[in-house]
């Protein structure tokens, strides 16, 4: 019961402790916001919806400081149905165990585009060849071409920029079996994927497909597979079937030092 | 209206170089067709649904005749001399797909006699689709004379995208309610690079709904219903663009659509389409959007989700006049052309937002007459709802300011969600606060001459005459500048990109019923 925790007696903050709870203005305060929306006419009833709502989730005591009604709407409520916009804040009972939050720390060094090519020059001898694509009916080349054009994204170049790079962007909805066929032609290193339209999970879906019909074409000498976009989940990298998952603001050099990484041998050969 | 005093020496110069690059383009046109152009002739001869047998029954029947007409005596002389003298012998159109799909139908090119007796059934069935396009304009002109225009400029255009038609028709009814006056259907995510157009209601799109003659039809009259309610005319946008751009075209006009996305490059530089099969599709849409009175919206604004919004903003300068030359060619009238740019400067640029008002303000002193779209920020919208929230209010004042034609209401979760009905309805309220408060603000904003605004429109249209002179110097034009990557790093060649296969030269005696009944119109406008 989440009730519980509030009896082991950290407040976290400050104090060094690894339990932690939100902060408004005071330490242990436990203050959230959020807004939602409830397919019920505004009024009354409507607020005291959104306040057991906020309570299931744990906000309490909750304070709906804005409602609004937004008029007919759609879907599966019929489209007489009207909604009602609240915003909420209070004080969250749950308590933050640092302990035992584990994400995917960058396991390599973030290098610069110089280092980069210093890399690959000395210690892999011969350019890196990246392959880049949207695949499936995926047409938005929007986070591809963030990390592979010339332009880069947030403020870093793309991967064209590095000079023992060699870079070739396939672009929009290209099929899983002419990136296989891309990649054994031009004897690609890595092979990027970037995945924007998530819609039923296609982005999921898409992944699995290209991590099976390279293992199935090309089995162990299969390029370094790398996906990205908005809504992968960074450590889902052995669930997808691929080497590596970067998600949302992930920045050409972070891409670029991973392939050092994952490709380049530690040493400079003998 | 604020004005800038634009060089008007340099405008002339602008406009002269826009015609040389775009004559090469013209040409095409005149002397290919598409087994797009042609199907959009069948399309408006009333030929309609699918081959029942072939596939999943996706295939529709004009893409089955016009394959059969061209493995049997080919293109070059179009569909509609084989098609109306193989139905000379009697019998309808439908009729004649059906021997198609059983494999019966024999095609000839008929000639002397023959051959005119065959345009002239031709040019009379197409002429019926062109004369349910004019009473469709005329319907929209006494519905706008009943309901109204939008109150004010610009107009508020919001876009609905579920998939599925029938959730799209209740929402687009809810944003009009809620004060949209253009309701735009994003497309399936690929169907620009399907060669044929799906038939029917549809409930299955990927981050959007398949543009289909049926579903056209549902959301207009969806749309008319809630004009009346709402006493102002709902306008209705879908995309003429990608392989099947001609035919999206013709169904806009018999289904009354109100405006149509139709870039003369997008798909080239975006979706990697041939050309030639570009250049020659866009001319006839063109043509049936100047008959069909749909404004149409070009695709500026996506340079800037790809280019750097300040290093290249003449870019979106040459690709304007160039999409102004080629639509007044093909017919369209200034108040036609609602040429695209957007608000996608790094808020992080010293200066951004006067950066913004000056790229806006010299496109509308540019072209004074055209109703611009202007699009909100995609770029620099980070996931920070509440950052995105003020961007989006800076936008819609910019918007305000510089009068533009047509805006396109900015959503706080772009990049992280498809908008939810929150989502839409604080965009809006965003629009409504901002238009409200200061909507006519424009009438004491006079960024004076020599000041940062006007030294910086003056330089991008001074980079864009340059860039200008560098595409009109190829002997080929804007063809060879697209092959050479003069639009950002894209190298687009010729003989490269998707349906090149359905691009066929035309043989002396070729017969486009449709291009000659519009042409004959253009000629007279």
């Amino acid at each position: 019961m989440p009730d519980d925790d509030r009896q082991d007696g950290h407040f976290g903050g400050a104090g060094g402790g690894s339990v932690v709870r939100p902060y408004g203005d005071t330490t242990g305060d436990g203050m959230v916001q959020t807004s939602f929306t409830l397919p019920v006419p505004p009024g009354p009833k409507a607020e005291g919806a959104a306040l057991q709502l906020a309570q299931k989730m744990g906000i309490e005591p909750a304070m709906v400081v804005h409602s609004t009604g937004i008029g007919s709407g759609g879907g599966a409520a019929g489209d007489s149905a009207a909604f009602t916009f609240f915003v909420v804040y209070g004080s969250v009972r749950h308590l933050v165990d640092l302990d035992a939050v584990q994400v995917e720390e960058r396991a390599y060094p973030l290098l610069s585009p110089g280092e980069v090519n210093a890399a690959v020059k000395t210690r892999l001898r011969r350019s890196l060849v990246v392959l880049g694509a949207c695949i499936g009916t995926d047409a938005h080349t929007v986070g591809i071409d963030a990390i592979l054009n010339l332009k880069g994204f947030a403020g870093e170049k793309g991967l064209e920029y590095y000079r023992e790079l060699q870079v070739a962007n396939l672009g929009a909805q290209v099929s899983v079996p002419e990136l296989v066929h891309a990649a054994r032609a031009r004897n690609a290193d890595a092979v990027l994927v970037s995945q924007v339209v998530t819609q039923k999970d296609a982005h999921l879906r898409n992944t699995r497909e290209l991590a099976a019909a390279f293992r199935e074409a090309m089995g162990e000498s299969r390029p370094l597979l790398v996906v990205g976009g908005p809504r992968f989940d960074p450590a889902m990298a052995a669930d997808l079937g691929v080497d590596k998952v970067f998600g949302r603001g992930t920045t050409p050099g972070e891409v670029a030092s991973y392939l050092v990484h994952a490709l380049v041998p530690e040493e400079e050969p003998a | 209206m604020s004005r800038l005093q634009l060089d008007q020496a340099l405008v002339a110069r602008a406009r002269e170089l826009a015609a040389r690059a775009a004559a090469p383009v013209v040409d095409l046109a005149a002397t290919h067709t598409t087994i797009s152009v042609e199907r959009a002739q069948l399309r408006l001869a009333g030929l309609t649904g699918t081959d029942p047998v072939l596939g999943d029954g996706e295939v529709p029947w004009v893409n089955r005749v016009v394959d059969a007409v061209r493995d049997q005596v080919g293109l070059e002389h179009g569909v509609a001399l084989p098609v109306w003298h193989a139905l000379g012998s009697g019998g309808t159109l439908a009729e004649l797909a059906e021997q198609v799909g059983a494999g019966t139908a024999r095609f000839t090119v008929p000639e002397g006699a023959a051959a005119d007796r065959a345009r002239e059934a031709a040019r009379t069935a197409v002429g019926a689709g062109i004369a349910r396009i004019d009473a469709n304009r005329a319907r929209r002109d006494e519905l706008v004379a009943t309901h109204g225009d939008p109150p004010r400029r610009p107009w508020i255009y919001l876009i609905v995208a579920t998939g599925d038609i029938h959730e799209d028709i209740p929402q687009a009814q809810a944003a009009a309610r809620a004060g949209a006056d253009v309701i735009a259907v994003i497309r399936s995510t690929g169907q620009s690079l399907l060669d044929y157009v799906p038939e029917g209601a549809t409930r299955t799109g990927y981050a959007g709904t398949y543009a289909t003659q049926e579903n056209f039809r549902l959301m207009r009259a969806a749309l008319d219903d809630v004009s009346a309610e709402l006493g102002r005319y709902v306008r209705l946008t879908n995309y003429a663009s990608g392989l099947c751009m001609p035919e999206i075209a013709v169904l806009a006009g018999l289904e009354r659509l109100d405006m149509m996305l139709n870039d003369a490059m997008y798909g080239i530089l975006f979706r990697d389409i041939n050309p030639i099969r570009t250049f020659v599709d866009q001319r006839f849409s063109r043509m049936v959007h100047a008959r069909a009175g749909i404004i149409i919206n070009t695709g500026e604004d996506n340079y800037l989700t790809t280019a750097d919004a300040v290093d290249e903003a003449h870019t979106v300068t040459v690709s304007q006049l160039l999409n102004e030359r080629l639509a007044h060619e093909a017919g369209l009238a200034d108040w036609q052309l609602g040429l695209g740019h957007a608000f996608e400067i790094d808020p992080a640029v010293p200066e951004s937002f006067r950066l913004e008002l000056a790229h806006a303000l010299l496109a509308r002193g540019l072209f004074p007459d055209a109703p611009l779209k202007w699009m909100p920020p995609t770029k620099h919208m980070t996931g920070d709802v509440f950052r995105g929230y003020l961007l989006d209010g800076f936008f819609n004042l910019a918007g305000a300011l510089t009068g533009q034609g047509i805006l396109l209401v900015g959503m706080m979760t772009e990049a992280v969600v498809t908008p939810w009905l929150s989502d839409r309805d604080l965009a809006l309220r965003n629009v409504r606060y901002v238009l409200e408060a200061a909507g006519n603000l424009h009438e004491d904003f006079a960024p004076p001459p020599g000041g940062f605004i006007d030294r910086r429109a003056h330089t991008v249209l001074t980079e864009a005459v340059d860039l200008l002179e560098r595409i009109a110097a190829h002997p080929q034009g804007l063809i060879q500048a697209v092959a050479d990557g003069t639009f950002g790093i894209t190298k687009r060649a010729p003989d490269g990109g998707k349906g090149l296969d359905g691009v066929v030269v035309k043989a002396t005696g070729h017969y486009d019923p449709a291009t000659e009944l519009l042409t004959r119109e253009v000629a007279r406008a």
